[in-house]
């Protein structure tokens, strides 16, 4: 694919941080989900995470980005190069998400999803929408800027769910089985769309899935949850 | 559909009818009732020999010297009171969400909505007043004062003390239906995708998940609007006096010996109407343009919004309610036990329990008729909401949003514009100040909150028990009988306390189509509530305040008995 791809405005002036995450365990009433994970993830590298469903896959993925529910005890440290992430809330830890529903905001358009995403200290209307098109562009979608969300298709939707995560200037990515609502032959399409996006602006990337398909296509390292 | 799914239909095809008996019983009342508040409105009253069409009762209502600020204070009470609830709700939901103060926060709601209004406002006059228990609480020592201080803090004249008692009991409900709507549209899930986007907290709810669930709690919002528009009880206990809010002016013409009197309060009780339908209508112009000028700000990508100061003040306001709402409870349990208690003590100087002791055979009298009205009204709403929701279970198909307005209707027209009305149709049907009447008029205002909230708890049971049931033989009656009512003892339970909540509250229904006959705790308490001899008012308060109580209790405990060894049915 030819296409362009987008990427973040500031990422060239910071150097990307690598993604640590230390002896983490969660437990769930005294219970011990997995053991230990120790993993360090470096820029524009993607790793995956197996296990079968229910092993706490979603879990630690919520851990990492500080959204785990509050019934969990968490032990262990998540750190973006030197900084330590655990005790700081989600919203000051600058870790993408995309789950498995694209979530786009139902009462805003395309544009006004991906507006959203852009930080504040971009600033001026000008500059915002040069991003949002830039945006809808890469997703090939630039005609539909003013639609509503619910008038997209599955894939669609998905892409303008990445591209929103991508504006909001994350410094590492976390994938939650975003390609498992899709079907076989749109799966492999946004799985590429998906890596190369995160490859381009050199996040660390996490993957948890169930899918053998889904970690080979990433063409990086592949860990049991049952190996740590 | 499977066949014998199908066939069972056609045995239980009274089924079928129920919704449209269930539609005919509260909209038909109020329906009638407004017409025929309508009539004497324009003049016609042959009971005082007006046959006549003419607009006489329009002019002298709209020359009358207390018609204006009675409608200003109405109208900015219930507007006031309406925000406040809605802007405190909303922060502290976008604010504490997820936090262990918002738990516990949520544990107070439903006894405090169980309380009924007027004993909750009679407690808050004893607890703010010049002479009530905070003034106690600082006097004399930092107040000086050895007698209360000539302020009206209770019956001020810009309805004040009027808003606060609206409050203490409007926000909970909103929080409870914000609560509602959140667990229905995925709002989890986007909050923590605004926060992975970087959204701080009350920004991320704001933006992201307020806009969708507004459209759910819009009719909540409306009906709160009506209430604090309209509301007779707590404006007699707290609200201004001379000249006071349209309600009670439009209650004291209905009442008044003079019978000439009707037709202008009739045309007052369409004037009420009018104001709740026009503010109702300017609210939602409000929504509007909101929604519009907000659009650009949405997506500013600013991403804390005052985050601080909306945890802070939220807290303390929501805070400050709980406090008011147990000081309020609790100075009436000590004054109902009070023999003597001299300002500016801080306590009684002697108990006793004679203020019980001396009431006891009216205090018996006022309880049954509130225990009879209540579960009865309660119990006859929670069989024809479980036959609607049955029915539509087994027909496939829901009601739509339609139906919704509907069930809200009874709540958003005024209680004063229809009742009166429903008392001429109970005389002309010769069932005036029976107890079929009164529970009719009950069952009214406990109808639609007995449907809202059943409704989410039956739609969402799993239909997939009562498959497994017929397909071992088994019929779908029995399959409704031994499957789905015990799986949802819970919610079922819970509806009837809140229906017999909204019946112990109804002051208005009682004392127009009781015909003076009848007298519940309620009725009681707020005409007494006039009187000043707070031992006695405070006996009527808590006794009102308590059978609701005792009522939820049952409620929690007895799913717990009866599923004690069933560990997925048991509560927490």
């Amino acid at each position: 694919m030819k296409q362009k791809t987008f990427q973040q405005a500031s990422i060239s002036a910071t150097s990307a941080p690598s993604l640590h995450i230390k002896e983490l365990t969660l437990s769930l009433g005294g219970e011990r989900l997995f053991s230990k994970i120790s993993l360090s993830i470096f820029p524009g590298e993607i790793v995956t995470i197996m296990g079968p469903s229910g092993c706490g896959k979603s879990s630690l993925l919520a851990a990492i980005s500080g959204t785990l529910e509050r019934d969990f005890s968490l032990e262990g440290q998540v750190l973006l190069d030197e900084l330590n992430l655990i005790n700081l809330p989600p919203e000051e830890r600058h870790i993408g998400m995309l789950f498995q529903e694209d979530l786009l905001f139902p009462h805003m358009s395309i544009n006004e999803n991906l507006g959203f995403g852009i930080p504040a200290h971009v600033k001026g209307k000008r500059e915002r929408n040069t991003l949002i098109i830039q945006a809808l562009n890469d997703a090939g979608l630039s005609k539909f800027g003013n639609r509503d969300p619910a008038t997209l298709s599955g894939g669609q939707r998905a892409r303008i769910a990445v591209l929103r995560t991508l504006l909001s200037q994350p410094r590492a990515l976390l994938l939650d089985e975003p390609f498992s609502k899709l079907d076989a032959e749109l799966r492999a399409r946004f799985r590429n769309f998906v890596f190369r996006h995160a490859r381009a602006n050199n996040l660390p990337a996490l993957l948890v899935t169930h899918d053998p398909d889904d970690a080979k296509s990433t063409g990086g390292r592949i860990i049991q949850i049952s190996d740590f | 559909m499977t066949k014998p799914f199908n066939s069972a239909l056609g045995v239980l095809f009274s089924l079928r009818t129920v919704p449209v008996l269930t539609l005919m019983v509260f909209l038909l009342p109020v329906l009638a009732g407004f017409l025929s508040t309508v009539l004497p409105a324009f003049g016609y009253l042959p009971v005082i020999g007006q046959v006549s069409f003419n607009i006489t009762a329009w002019i002298q209502l709209f020359d009358h010297p207390a018609l204006h600020s009675a409608l200003l204070t109405s109208v900015s009470s219930g507007i006031i009171a309406t925000l406040l609830s809605l802007i405190l709700s909303l922060s502290f939901v976008a604010a504490w969400q997820g936090t262990n103060s918002f738990e516990k926060a949520r544990q107070l709601l439903a006894p405090i909505l169980a309380i009924p209004h007027s004993a909750l406002a009679i407690g808050l006059a004893f607890f703010i007043a010049p002479s009530g228990w905070i003034a106690r609480a600082f006097s004399p020592w930092a107040t000086g004062w050895d007698r209360p201080p000539d302020v009206a803090i209770i019956h001020d004249e810009w309805g004040l003390s009027l808003i606060l008692g609206l409050m203490i009991k409007e926000t909970p409900y909103l929080l409870l239906m914000i609560l509602a709507a959140l667990d229905q549209s995925q709002a989890k899930q986007r909050l923590k995708l605004a926060k992975t986007l970087g959204y701080h907290p009350v920004s991320a709810w704001v933006k992201g998940v307020l806009p969708i669930i507004y459209k759910q709690i819009r009719l909540p919002i409306y009906a709160v609007l009506a209430f604090s528009l309209s509301v007779v009880d707590i404006a007699l206990i707290l609200g201004p006096t001379t000249p006071p809010t349209l309600s009670i002016l439009v209650l004291r013409w209905f009442n008044d010996p003079d019978l000439s009197y009707r037709t202008i309060a009739a045309a007052g009780a369409l004037l009420q109407l009018l104001v709740v339908v026009s503010t109702i209508f300017l609210w939602w112009t409000a929504e509007k343009t909101i929604s519009r000028l907000s659009r650009r700000w949405l997506t500013n990508g600013k991403r804390p919004l005052a985050e601080r100061s909306v945890r802070i003040l939220s807290k303390v306001s929501l805070n400050s309610i709980f406090i008011l709402f147990f000081g309020s409870l609790l100075v009436i349990v000590l004054w109902s036990f009070t023999r003597r208690w001299r300002y500016p003590d801080f306590v009684p100087s002697v108990w006793s329990t004679q203020n019980w002791n001396r009431n006891i055979h009216d205090l018996l009298c006022s309880s049954s008729s509130t225990l009879i009205i209540g579960l009865i009204s309660s119990f006859i709403a929670v069989v024809l909401v479980v036959a609607c929701l049955e029915n539509e279970k087994r027909r496939g198909k829901s009601a739509g949003s339609g139906a919704l307005w509907l069930v809200y209707l009874p709540l958003m027209i005024p209680q004063v514009s229809f009742l009166f009305g429903v008392q001429v149709l109970t005389i002309k049907t010769a069932i005036n100040a029976s107890w079929l009447a009164i529970i009719w008029s009950h069952l009214l205002f406990v109808l639609p909150y007995v449907f809202l909230s059943l409704t989410d708890p039956y739609r969402q049971h799993d239909d997939r028990y009562i498959k497994v049931a017929l397909s071992m033989g088994i019929s779908p009656a029995r399959a409704f009988w031994r499957i789905r009512l015990p799986m949802l003892l819970r919610p079922l339970l819970f509806a009837l306390t809140i229906g017999f909540a909204v019946s112990v509250a109804q002051y208005l229904p009682t004392l127009f189509v009781g015909g003076g006959r009848f007298s519940t705790l309620t009725t009681e308490a707020v005409n007494l509530s006039a009187s000043g001899n707070r031992r006695i008012i405070a006996v009527y308060a808590l006794l009102q305040a308590l059978l609701p109580l005792l009522c939820f209790a049952v409620a929690l405990a007895l799913p717990n008995i009866v599923f004690r060894n069933r560990r997925a049915l048991k509560g927490h």
